[in-house]
């Protein structure tokens, strides 16, 4: 098992670093914009990153699912938020830094995305409109999002050894084709069940609660995690502090002769 | 030990010192109490300069307490109460939360800090000695309260007249009785009210995002919906006692990865639809899991296996969420076929 | 104040003071001059661990204070509003009276925000602070008698007191809370035959109903506060009658009490400290958010977020409810729903265990003799060891109850968290009560040898033949005193099963487990003899330290 793993992860981490030194696309193609160039130079990105899982033409295989009919969307979120290329195949792939750049994740997807129709990455106006409705937001993030991800988004536990990741930091894009896609083991919540401009309304409450600019009026937020933070915090300064204090109070004064 | 009680310095109302009664004992005990050691002198109480520096300190602290007060009232009025501040390492907090809190907070522990600082350097620290008295009483007060009880109860006939202790006693015991009573209409009885929820036949699936109806398309595979019947309206009286029990999480499985064969012909092409409050104590449970169809609750951390009639895999849940069956109506849409068989949420004694 | 003055019997003369005068015109009425005499230099004994209880009176008091402000502007009110107040990200949301008027404290009301802050900082020290004062009591001995009943309202205070935090915390109506009452209303449905009639006389009906934040209400402001206030009172007229116990030193016996005197010294101390309580307290209301609960959003049943947690003290029987197997036993159409009944039972087993410990060691150790100097726990092993084991169960379901913010926090599994709980509820206190028990007896050696040979001074000494020793002073007299003044009892023992007259005896069941305990608790596995007048003469007179 452990050489597996090893194995796994040299491989990946040689993808990676093949694909981060590879020749860079040319200037012309980005240029020219055609649709087929991108799929061509997506599809060499993708048999050198990507295929050691997906399988070449992207059918899947026991290390990595099916790619096709998973859309651009799906690719933009894994791959930008550096979730692929994995270390290794797990129930719970993390975060980490982005290897490509976003003009090769453009091509990664477009080239996903010509396997199968599937959900396309947003628009800016789809992911950030400037008509958001930040409480209605609020309430669909507490139906459908709080449950995993808190009530301000910091997380929180799945089954065995699996969580929920904080939201803070994520892009608003990201945050929108996770809903759509689905990534891992969390569901999706595709257009046709919760619209785009409901998906634009729990980012913008996202926005006004999760930031680092978010007011926290009662000061320090403790990391927003409710009672077992405030109680540890209770505990230790506020007990703490109390009890020094008692010492302080109850100690005897130095005495003449000791000075 | 250094005798201060010949120092010349010493002021004349501090008492004297030194009396070593447990001497004598400790030849013969080594253990013995020394009986309380001599006292000794603070700095204050020999060296002028410190006492006046003790002073000027206590001092200090009860005007800077003052100082804070004003300082609060200052920032009541100065500070809107929406105004936000971003302070180093707290964020961006309220300026008159912040501002009334620590002025509040020096201003009552400057006067703490003074009145302790006082009380330690400044007044005598000399230990003094209390005899303590034993709780109870000797033979004599205890007879002579005897005797008074006995007086007491042969005069009132309390167990000869047998008829009168014994009706008063039942009197008392049950005049708390009508305060029992009234409490009867603090609530209804339950009767089968917990057995029931909003959903009946017909009732169409109503999407909890969008308040529109659910269609068998708009649900795939791997998505988590909610929904409510049909009817329910939020700004109706009763909503959240109806939403506590009617709301809905719908899933869709592919046909062939549902293991349970009644939970495949109770759902539509694979679209299943549970109960959302979980049967161990009534949390909203509906942290899916799509890759393993687990369902975890966020409360307790029961687990459901929704490929599997929900049944439980871990936690303190007894038994697993109940389904709803659904089925398309002619509009194409989501409908239920019928209330939940089972009454849904936390089990209880009726239940059978 | 003149005609005060006119009826005052003439035999004494007018003070001239005004405040004397004040004290004149009480005494007439109150006796006050009586009362004083005996209370005004009582004696309290100086020592930070005898400042716990304060801090618990004190954080209740700025409860009290704190709370009748905010009664000035909550709502306890379900009706249904929409809410148009200051804070944007819940414009337009439908909310109960309750959430919108808490919402109102602590964005429209100037300093609302801190004086709830305050009041729930407050709350959560007031508990920890009760905990911890009472392991003091527990772990020093200071409940033996005469202080059993003391105990007892001290335990009470706790008990109510955690009460008292769970309504408050409900009061808001926010969706955690909402969610804490939620479970509420599961536990009492497991009750058996009665569950269902319960609930639905609590909520008013079914669940949530329009009338639990009404009723919470007056529990938690009236009913509550006032049975502790009434409790306070007596608890504290009890230690002014005992008067305090203290720790053995120079000069300290079981009939006097050593320390500084009411006034001045305690009323500056104590009521100085009241003020350091109250400041620490708004200082950490001012930097440090508490229930925040516009982040929570309003209470609905169909909603509800990760991290679902009571307020600390709570937190134990969370452990208890999530750690319990899933167990319902369905039979001739009733359900025994004892995964939730069972957990919702041992929970004030817990705390009784606590309660009646006083009285079990006093029957055990057939004591029945006043105690005024606290016990340094490493001489009574067995009772810091339960001490310890309560301690580590109390823990241990903490954790339980926190298993998913554990989890994330320290990348481990809840299911794994879980199952540790679940081991650990019966193997952990076991381990740390032998553990504890171990290091109390190598304690009681270590104060053994030091009385005889004398503290370790850590020089090394070279002899004349080149031996290496480490010298070893002598301990002064209050040294020697303090480690030898505690009493060793004996432990119980049946009487013989034939008495002197060859008439035979036999001893009860019961009279047999006391026995039996009795030398578990004082028997020679639980306590190393400390050393005798002549063993300290024979070492010391016979070749001086070595």
């Amino acid at each position: 098992m452990a050489a597996l793993v090893v194995l796994l992860f040299a491989l990946a981490a040689t993808g990676g670093l093949y694909a981060a030194l590879a020749p860079a696309p040319k200037a012309q193609a980005q240029d020219s914009g055609q649709q087929s160039l991108a799929i061509e130079q997506g599809k060499k990105l993708y048999d050198v990153g990507c295929a050691s899982c997906h399988n070449s033409n992207g059918q899947g295989s026991d290390d990595g699912p099916s790619l096709v009919g998973v859309g651009s969307a799906a690719v933009d979120f894994q791959v930008g938020t550096g979730r692929m290329p994995a270390q290794q195949p797990g129930p719970q792939v993390e975060k980490k830094k982005v290897i490509y750049t976003q003009a090769q994740i453009d091509q990664l997807a477009a080239y996903i995305a010509s396997l199968g129709p599937g959900p396309a990455a947003p628009t800016k106006d789809q992911y950030s409109p400037a008509d958001a409705d930040v409480a209605k937001g609020g309430e669909l993030f507490r139906t459908n999002c709080s449950q995993c991800h808190n009530f301000v988004g910091k997380g929180g536990a799945l089954t065995h050894g699996k969580f929920a990741p904080s939201l803070k930091g994520s892009s608003s894009k990201h945050i929108y084709e996770a809903m759509q896609t689905g990534p891992q083991n969390m569901p999706s919540f595709p257009d046709s069940t919760m619209p785009s401009k409901d998906k634009a309304d729990i980012i913008a409450y996202l926005h006004a609660v999760d930031t680092a600019q978010s007011p926290n009026p009662g000061g320090f937020t403790l990391g927003s995690l409710g009672p077992v933070s405030e109680g540890l915090f209770a505990w230790v300064f506020g007990l703490g502090t109390l009890l020094g204090l008692a010492v302080w109070l109850a100690a005897r004064n130095t005495k003449a002769k000791k000075s | 030990m250094t005798e201060i009680g010949s120092h010349n310095d010493v002021p004349e109302n501090l008492p004297e010192h030194g009396s070593d009664h447990g001497h004598e004992a400790a030849r013969k005990d080594p253990f013995a109490n020394p009986g309380l050691p001599p006292h000794e002198f603070r700095r204050q109480d020999i060296d002028p300069k410190a006492a006046r520096h003790s002073e000027r300190v206590v001092t200090g602290l009860f005007v800077l307490s003052m100082l804070a007060t004003i300082g609060f009232i200052a920032c009541f009025v100065i500070f809107p109460v929406d105004k936000i501040v971003y302070i180093f390492p707290f964020g961006h907090v309220s300026a008159l939360n912040f501002s009334l809190g620590l002025t509040l907070g020096v201003a009552l522990f400057a006067i703490g800090a003074g009145a302790v600082h006082w009380a330690r350097t400044l007044m005598s620290d000399e230990e003094i000695t209390d005899e303590r008295h034993r709780a109870d009483a000797d033979d004599q007060l205890r007879e002579n309260v005897r005797q008074q009880w006995i007086t007491g109860a042969k005069e009132s006939g309390f167990g000869r007249r047998k008829m009168i202790r014994n009706s008063m006693l039942g009197a008392l015991t049950l005049v708390p009785l009508a305060g029992v009573v009234l409490l009867r209409d603090l609530g209804p009885l339950p009767e089968k009210k917990l057995d029931h929820t909003a959903w009946a036949k017909g009732k169409k699936l109503i999407n909890s995002n969008t308040s529109q109806p659910l269609r068998p398309e708009d649900v795939q595979v791997g998505s988590l919906t909610f929904a409510q019947p049909q009817g329910l309206e939020e700004t109706q009286d009763d909503f959240q006692e109806q939403i506590a029990k009617a709301a809905l999480m719908i899933v869709r499985l592919k046909p062939g990865d549902i293991k349970d064969k009644r939970e495949r012909d109770w759902g539509h092409e694979g679209i299943v639809a549970f109960s959302k409050i979980c049967t161990h104590v009534g949390c909203p449970i509906s942290l899916y899991e799509q890759q393993t169809h687990h369902v975890l609750c966020p409360c307790h951390q029961s687990t459901f296996d929704l490929s599997d009639g929900a049944r439980v895999l871990f936690g303190p849940a007894g038994h697993p969420l109940p389904q709803l069956r659904i089925s398309v109506d002619g509009d194409g849409d989501l409908v239920a076929l019928g209330d939940f068989e089972e009454p849904v949420g936390p089990a209880f004694w009726e239940r059978s | 104040m003149s005609t005060t003055t006119e009826e005052a019997p003439a035999q004494r003369g007018r003070p001239s003071n005004p405040g004397e005068r004040v004290a004149e015109w009480a005494d007439g009425r109150l006796g006050l001059y009586k009362f004083a005499k005996s209370n005004l230099r009582k004696v309290f004994p100086d020592h930070w661990s005898f400042m716990l209880g304060e801090i618990c009176l004190y954080s209740f008091t700025i409860l009290i204070l704190t709370g009748v402000y905010l009664t000035l502007f909550f709502h306890p009110s379900m009706n249904e509003v929409v809410y148009h107040g200051s804070y944007t990200p819940l414009q337009g949301v439908r909310m109960s009276e309750a959430y919108s008027s808490t919402l109102h404290i602590s964005f429209d009301v100037r300093g609302g925000l801190l004086v709830r802050q305050i009041h729930h900082w407050s709350a959560l020290i007031f508990i920890a602070a009760m905990i911890v004062h009472m392991m003091r009591v527990f772990f020093t001995g200071s409940f033996r008698k005469p202080r059993e009943i003391n105990w007892l309202f001290g335990w009470t205070l706790l008990f109510l007191g955690m009460f008292t935090g769970f309504t408050g915390y409900s009061l808001p109506d926010d969706l955690l809370s909402g969610t804490g009452v939620r479970f509420m209303e599961g536990a009492i449905l497991s009750v058996p035959i009665v569950g269902t009639y319960l609930s639905m006389f609590l909520f008013g009906g079914e669940f949530p109903g329009h009338d639990f934040v009404g009723r919470f209400y007056s529990i938690h402001i009236l009913l509550l506060p006032g049975m502790m206030a009434g409790l306070l009172v007596l608890h504290l007229i009890l230690v002014f009658f005992h008067k305090h116990t203290q720790f053995p030193g120079a000069g300290k016996t079981e009939k006097n009490v050593v320390g500084a005197p009411f006034f001045p010294i305690y009323t500056a101390k104590a009521g100085g400290f009241f003020f350091i309580v109250f400041g620490v307290i708004a200082a950490i209301a001012a930097v440090a958010t508490v229930n925040p609960i516009w982040e929570m959003g309003p209470y609905r049943p169909d909603q509800v977020s990760t991290g679902a947690q009571p307020d600390w003290y709570m937190g134990f029987s969370e452990g208890l409810i999530r750690v319990m197997p899933g167990w319902e036993i369905r039979a001739w159409g009733h359900t025994l729903v004892l995964g939730v009944f069972i957990p919702l039972m041992i929970f004030p087993l817990v705390m009784m265990s606590i309660a009646a410990y006083p009285f079990i060691e006093a029957w055990v150790t057939g004591d029945k003799s006043e105690h005024h100097l606290a016990d340094r726990p490493r001489n009574r092993p067995v009772r810091t060891g339960i001490g310890v084991a309560w301690l580590t169960v109390y823990f241990i379901l903490l954790i339980g109850g926190g298993n998913d913010i554990f989890a994330t926090h320290f990348h481990l599994s809840i299911n794994a968290i879980t199952w540790f709980v679940r081991v650990s509820f019966f193997v952990a206190p076991v381990i740390t009560y032998w553990i504890t028990k171990r290091i109390c007896l190598g304690l009681q050696r270590r104060d053994r040898d030091k009385v005889l040979h004398g503290r370790e001074t850590g020089i090394i000494k070279r002899l004349p033949h080149g031996e290496f020793i480490e010298v070893h002073e002598p301990l002064s007299q209050q040294q020697l005193h303090v480690l030898t003044a505690h009493a060793q009892p004996k432990p119980l023992t049946l009487a013989p099963e034939v008495d002197e007259n060859g008439v035979a005896r036999k001893a009860g069941p019961i009279a047999k487990v006391q026995a039996r305990l009795s030398q578990n608790w004082y028997g020679e596995h639980s306590q190393i003899p400390k050393p005798t007048a002549e063993e300290y003469e024979e070492i010391t007179s016979g070749h001086g330290h070595h």
